[in-house]
């Protein structure tokens, strides 16, 4: 199966409420002489645009630039309003490729699935020829460390870990260390759920840079944030928050495989010019694939 | 965590008060901010097109549009409305004294049933219950030992049978293990699942068969979003909830969709969460967050309190020098006078919309010993320091400090804490709302007057025209 038809599967309970509604409006569109929207599609497509979260923000964004008509029916000048974010944003972050290792830090709140991404990612870059290393930096949570050992396992890549309620910085550096002796690339770093408002928390994460940087000049290359795809507007906060004392690059939108959309992540890449990299459509090692612009665009617009 | 929400529909009711008359236009101007507020706060959108029109059914009535204070009237409206959605559910699992009462915990992936399962446990052994945990989340890496290292924690027994890996029979080994051994509460932790996951959903229903819980509680993000509706109504549909858990309360999400699953899904929210340590869960009270997010009458009266002593001329003098980023030590001291003539701070703290947030602030809470204290170090500088603070040195701290009967390190807070202000003010001037929450929650301790700075003239703007609609 191709990325495009998994994502479409993954997508195609969400659609189906979306598209029908979509149809209708498209119709209704498309029936008027210039394309233009009445004031009643005007509002449906806004609303449809929130009921996926994508937030009033950038929902006025999208219908704002589709409603005087344009070249195409409304299907097409929606997708390529959302393509037209997507791609702002990838081109502010290009993926990092000169350094080896590369380290990786995937960060975000509690529960969003930080943890089996990082093993799907280990397993899935281990598939393609890399030797990743992955890091057990969450030794606050109960079993945390123990969780990311089973991944490791399952993905047959190395991992550093530390007591639990060792310093996470700390670890961090050894991994690096002995990241860098052993071989491996890139190195995958685990970290603590932690809400963006907690001061202290996020104090912990700049010193993990911190310390990242001094074991490898340049670490961390790359920061994921990991959302969950039922998240609401606070993903946005979170987006922004993490983005501040992080540094994050990129997104990945994890839980695709049930009905939320994961609309939030059109107003992360709206207002905060970040990409999402990865999306995450279920619990097995090879839930996991990149992030298909076109495809997420398409299939959630699919016409049933 | 509604704090952004009641800001919200708080700045709107004061402008519809200051129009006193009430016009249809003016009342479509009101819905339209609170359907945005509602939105932004994550109600379903399906709710809040119903709310909306409820309220404007009810704001058009004649009779309000002739009334003498109409604008009241809509406020009462949506208040009504808004505890019309919240129900009048009390909090805590369901009465009754089965033994062993049994829990079984369900939701989504993440939500926080491993970590609730533990609080829960906690919560009940301090009211005097024995309860015993059992996992039967064979699912995900590690959620069998995390359960352990949990209970480990808060010294509660978890039944863990070596080796069982099918969650039907660990559920019933445990309720077996809890009958024989005199365990009133059986907890039941279950593996995340979705709610489309149709498999999984008929484990879970086997569980429920298996061991009879009296309440199922649906643990639920309160950042997640419009969806949060639709997967409790599945959940609620196929398997039975009695009651929802909000977890992760102590971040920041406005928390809309919660009361969105009260209302369509017509659970009530038994519990909240409000952090990782054990100790972090609390009953729901529904009323105390009406009256947090409602808090209207306190900001009415607030409002004309407020009205009644800040001079006019000051206060559109001090939103000036905010928009030009020229507030000064002098304006600072004139801000805390007006603060002062408003009444005792403590009062005036919770009246206050956003200082809600500032709950971790709470131990360094201003009093007026400190206001004070304050006054008198601002007024042993001179004319020119207070106009620019930048010119304190050591040894003017150091006078200033012997001439106020305070000590440097006062000085050396106040300026510190007038500088953050300063900061935080000039985050409000351009970024309305996010910045005012993030500022409220740093916001030094003196500087209830921030928050409070008048400003009337900005249309819109709230009657403290901080208030910024986007
Ligand atoms: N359906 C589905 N579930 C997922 C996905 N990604 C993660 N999960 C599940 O979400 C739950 C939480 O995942 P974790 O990886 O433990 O999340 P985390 O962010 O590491 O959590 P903390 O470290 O506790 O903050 C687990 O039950 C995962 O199996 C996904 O793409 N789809
Ligand atoms: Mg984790």
């Amino acid at each position: 199966m191709g990325l495009f038809d998994r994502l479409k599967q993954g997508l195609s309970r969400t659609t189906q409420t979306l598209v029908s509604r979509f149809g209708d409006l498209v119709r209704r569109a498309d029936d008027a002489a210039d394309g233009a929207l009445d004031t009643d599609t005007a509002e449906s497509l806004e609303e449809m645009l929130i009921a996926a979260d994508v937030g009033v923000a950038a929902s006025r964004v999208v219908v704002d630039a589709v409603r005087h008509g344009g070249a195409g029916g409304l299907r097409d000048r929606v997708k390529r309003e959302l393509l037209r974010m997507f791609e702002v944003a990838a081109a502010a972050h290009p993926p990092v490729t000169g350094p080896s290792p590369r380290v990786v830090l995937v960060v975000g709140v509690n529960g969003v699935g930080k943890t089996t991404t990082l093993g799907k990612l280990a397993a899935t870059l281990k598939a393609s020829g890399h030797a990743p290393m992955v890091c057990a930096a969450d030794t606050f949570r109960a079993a945390a460390v123990e969780q990311l050992e089973i991944w490791a396992h399952r993905a047959g890549v190395e991992i550093v870990r530390a007591a639990h309620g060792a310093d996470p910085a700390s670890v961090v550096f050894d991994a690096i260390t002995s990241g860098r002796a052993k071989g491996c690339d890139p190195i995958l770093v685990d970290t603590a759920g932690r809400l963006h408002t907690r001061v202290n928390l996020m104090h912990e994460l700049e010193k993990m840079r911190r310390v990242a940087g001094r074991a490898m000049a340049g670490a961390p290359h790359e920061v994921l944030l990991v959302l969950d795809a039922t998240v609401g507007q606070n993903g946005l906060v979170q987006a922004r928050e993490f983005l501040g004392v992080a540094g994050v690059t990129g997104i990945v939108l994890t839980k695709l495989d049930g009905t939320a959309k994961g609309g939030i992540a059109v107003a992360i890449a709206h207002d905060l010019k970040l990409p999402i990299r990865y999306v995450g459509i279920g619990e097995g090692i090879d839930d996991l694939i990149p992030f298909d612009p076109a495809a997420y665009v398409d299939a959630l617009f699919e016409a049933a | 965590m509604f704090d952004a929400l009641s800001t919200r529909l708080q700045s709107v009711f004061a402008s519809l008060r200051r129009e006193g008359r009430l016009t249809p236009e003016l009342v479509e101007t009101a819905l339209k901010e609170i359907r945005l507020a509602l939105l932004e706060a994550d109600v379903n959108v399906k709710v809040v097109k119903a709310f909306i029109d409820r309220v404007r059914d009810r704001a058009l009535d004649e009779e309000v549009l002739k009334s003498l204070s109409p604008s009241q009237h809509v406020v009462k409206a949506v208040r009504d409305e808004l505890l019309a959605l919240f129900g009048e559910t009390k909090g805590g699992l369901v009465p009754g004294n089965r033994s062993p009462r049994v829990v079984l915990m369900l939701g989504l992936q993440g939500s926080g049933k491993t970590t609730t399962s533990g609080k829960l446990g906690a919560w009940l052994a301090k009211q005097g219950k024995h309860p015993l945990l059992v996992s039967t989340d064979v699912r995900r890496p590690a959620a069998i030992a995390q359960l352990a290292v949990l209970g480990e924690k808060a010294s509660l027994p978890v039944f863990d049978p070596a080796g069982n890996l099918d969650p039907v029979s660990r559920a019933a080994g445990a309720l077996v293990e809890a009958r024989s051994k005199g365990f009133d509460t059986l907890i039941v932790d279950t593996a995340g699942r979705l709610h489309i996951d149709d498999e999984l959903m008929k484990e879970l229903a086997a569980i429920k068969a298996a061991v009879q819980p009296s309440d199922l509680l649906y643990v639920a993000d309160s950042m997640t979003g419009q969806d949060a509706v639709r997967s409790a109504g599945e959940f609620h549909g196929q398997i039975g909830v009695t009651g929802v858990v909000l977890t992760k309360l102590d971040g920041d999400a406005r928390g809309g969709a919660a009361l969105s699953v009260v209302s369509v899904v017509g659970v009530p929210i038994a519990f909240v969460g409000s952090g990782e340590r054990m100790e972090d869960i609390e009953l729901f009270h529904p009323d105390r967050i009406v009256s947090r997010l409602l808090g209207m009458g306190d900001v009415l009266s607030l409002i004309e309190k407020a009205e009644q002593v800040i001079d006019q001329d000051d206060a559109a003098d001090l939103e000036d020098k905010l928009r030009r980023n020229a507030f000064t030590l002098e304006d600072f001291a004139k801000q805390l006078k007006m603060v002062k003539r408003l009444g005792p701070l403590e009062n005036i703290l919770g009246m206050i919309p956003g200082m809600g947030q500032m709950k971790d602030a709470a131990a360094q809470k201003p009093d007026e010993k400190q206001l004070g204290r304050v006054e008198a170090i601002i007024s042993s500088m001179t004319a020119q320091e207070r106009r620019n603070h930048t010119l304190i040195n050591g040894s003017r701290r150091k006078r200033i400090a012997s001439g106020s009967g305070t000590s440097v390190e006062d000085v050396n807070r106040l300026l510190k804490q007038f500088v953050e202000m300063q900061r935080v003010m000039r985050m409000m001037g351009q970024g309305g709302l996010p910045a005012m929450a993030r500022g409220g929650m740093k916001m030094p301790p003196m500087s209830a007057g921030g928050a409070g700075l008048p400003g009337r003239k900005r249309k819109k703007g709230g009657p403290w025209g901080l208030i910024k609609s986007r």
